[in-house]
């Protein structure tokens, strides 16, 4: 039984006939320590299947087990990071870090937990900013102090929704060699949400598409069988590596393209004016509606 | 004219004004590109890359130096340049076809009506819309959006396209797709597309060179890398290609050494000794 468990999830939002169905029969296993990435378009429903595992929001169909039990709400076994940073603006790093740690360790004393959240503030190299507030951060020091906050619960899962989608290149490098770096000291099980398929490839142990929504379900995982550290630059002389990018990246632009194609067939039939050749397409196409989602 | 000097940027200079005086942002900037060519500016972020574009679309003009396009000189936007932004800036309560029209009602005064439907359509087809003439910005996912945006620059028939980081709100995947339809778009229209992008991969596959800007104040161009990936260039080909690897490794090394140094120098860019400028090239060599 593996740690992670989705199976058959179907997720859409919206009522009655208009209805967007977001996850079509999404099944996933994750094995505990495994670092697992999804990569997948915005909108095409990445932050749905985040938010089915942090208990956020309820499955329409199927099951989310972790640890061999059923989610039913959020938990602190399940840390997030979300790509807005979520932080407190009137508290300093280590106080936005101490105030999930109180939370979570009520029965720990002051000075335990205080040190606990000094702990993670060090690990994500804030130390030296401990006191600061938000305003004085910039973003990729903002998303080091989640990030902190996440691990200072002491989660059994770590789930990242597009942790560096709102870093520069260079910030977002950074952080991802300290992600690769907590992630190995740790041996965390975490699930990494992106719409990069290098940050997907250089982190992960395993790598999953995410087809095209709406109705969107999991394209083949492949295994990134590849040595760590990583480097960057040694990455892209590594056959391996070129291999995962391009067949993952076209998995991604072909189901993009068979979306495309049957919401043109749909709209024909909406406009009911359906041209000769896209006729059998659009019979056989789903139900579906567009309305673009916010990611 | 010379079909090589399509456009000739000559010893360009931005200053703007700061707390403490003039901060100079671009300086001895220079530049020579030929027709059809697609040329991409890449460099971090407070390089001057737009602010190179800007000056190249005439929204703006320099503080020393000249932009000549096709033989004169560039003092005001026109109709031969056509900009692409990051938002396509499409007008909400009109539809994909009456976006491109608007700006056709412009460019061709002349032409009748069903003319200008005609050659809206045929470029909102070209970019993979022809299903979607008459949905509204809203209906239409950010990707489409943009797709809206490149016709309607085409559209416009402009001797050179600027674009300013067009892709840049995107995910990486549907990037992708986006570069193909621009790829597209240009094998036949053949138009001198000037890119600025902070994506390394971007700039390799859609470009003929790639200009690499050091990082400001005073930024100018660090090196010029030639891509020599045969065209037309299909994204399978592209990635398969070992070249293409070493043509990225290189821009990453070059973008990393420019974070190195724009780190470290920053606080001391002030002082930056004025004896590293190289000498100033006279317009009359040309």
């Amino acid at each position: 039984m593996a740690f992670i468990e989705l199976s058959g999830v179907c997720k859409g939002y919206g009522s009655a006939d208009k209805r967007t169905p977001v996850l079509e029969d999404v099944n996933l296993s994750i094995e505990k320590g495994e670092l697992v990435s999804i990569v997948g378009y915005s909108g095409a429903g990445k932050t749905t299947l985040v938010s089915l595992l942090a208990g956020l929001i309820k499955p329409d169909r199927g099951t989310v087990k972790v640890d061999g039990k059923i989610v039913t709400g959020p938990g602190p076994e399940r840390g997030v990071v979300f790509q807005n940073y979520s932080l407190l603006p009137w508290l300093s790093v280590l106080e936005n870090v101490q105030l999930a740690v109180d939370q979570v360790f009520p029965k720990r004393s002051a000075s335990e937990r205080r040190s606990h959240a000094m702990k993670f503030v060090e690990m994500v190299n804030l130390g030296p900013a401990a006191g600061k507030r938000p305003r004085e951060l910039s973003g990729g020091m903002r998303q080091r102090v989640s990030v902190a906050r996440a691990l200072a619960i002491e989660p059994e899962v770590l789930l990242l929704d597009e942790p560096f989608g709102a870093l520069d290149a260079l910030t977002r490098g950074v952080l991802q060699g300290e992600l690769q770096r907590i992630s190995q000291e740790s041996g965390k099980t975490m699930l990494l949400i992106t719409n990069d398929v290098d940050e997907g490839i250089l982190l992960s142990d395993r790598i999953i598409p995410l087809g095209a929504g709406p109705s969107a379900s999991l394209g083949p995982a492949t295994t990134v069988d590849i040595e760590r550290p990583r480097d960057r630059k040694e990455l892209n002389h590594d056959p391996r590596f070129r291999h995962i990018r391009l067949s993952v990246l076209e998995y991604l632009l072909e189901s993009g393209k068979a979306k495309r194609a049957e919401r043109a067939a749909q709209d024909v039939t909406e406009a009911k004016a359906p041209l000769p050749e896209t006729k059998s397409q659009a019979a056989t196409s789903k139900p579906v509606q567009i309305v673009e989602l916010s990611p | 004219m010379n079909q090589k000097k399509f456009l000739e940027i000559w010893n360009l200079a931005k200053a703007f004004p700061g707390p403490l005086g003039k901060v100079p942002v671009v300086e001895d900037f220079n530049l020579t590109v030929a027709e059809g060519e697609i040329i991409s500016l890449i460099g971090h972020s407070g390089c001057g890359k737009s602010t190179v574009l800007s000056i190249v679309a005439g929204l703006t003009g320099p503080t020393e130096g000249t932009v000549i396009m096709g033989g004169k000189e560039v003092t005001e936007p026109g109709t031969d340049r056509g900009v692409v932004f990051q938002a396509p800036c499409l007008f909400h309560w009109m539809t994909a076809l009456e976006n491109v029209v608007i700006g056709l009602e412009q460019a061709m005064p002349k032409a009748s009506s069903a003319q200008r439907i005609e050659k809206a359509s045929y470029y909102l087809s070209r970019v993979g819309l022809g299903d979607a003439l008459h949905k509204k910005p809203a209906e239409l996912s950010a990707g489409m959006r943009q797709r809206v945006g490149l016709a309607r620059a085409f559209a416009l028939s402009p001797r050179m396209l600027l674009l300013d980081e067009p892709f840049g709100m995107l995910d990486s995947i549907t990037r992708c797709e986006l570069q193909d339809v621009l790829l597209q778009l240009w094998r036949e229209d053949k138009k001198t597309l000037l890119l600025v992008t902070h994506d390394v991969d971007e700039s390799v596959f859609l470009s003929d060179r790639v200009v690499m800007m050091t990082s400001g104040p005073r930024a100018r161009v660090g090196e010029i890398m030639e891509v020599n990936l045969p065209r037309p260039r299909e994204r399978h080909t592209v990635l398969d290609d070992p070249q293409f690897y070493e043509l990225r490794e290189r821009l990453i090394g070059f973008l990393e050494s420019q974070a190195d140094h724009s780190a470290t120098a920053l606080p001391k860019a002030p002082a930056a000794p004025p004896s590293v400028r190289r000498p100033v090239r006279k317009l009359s060599a040309a």
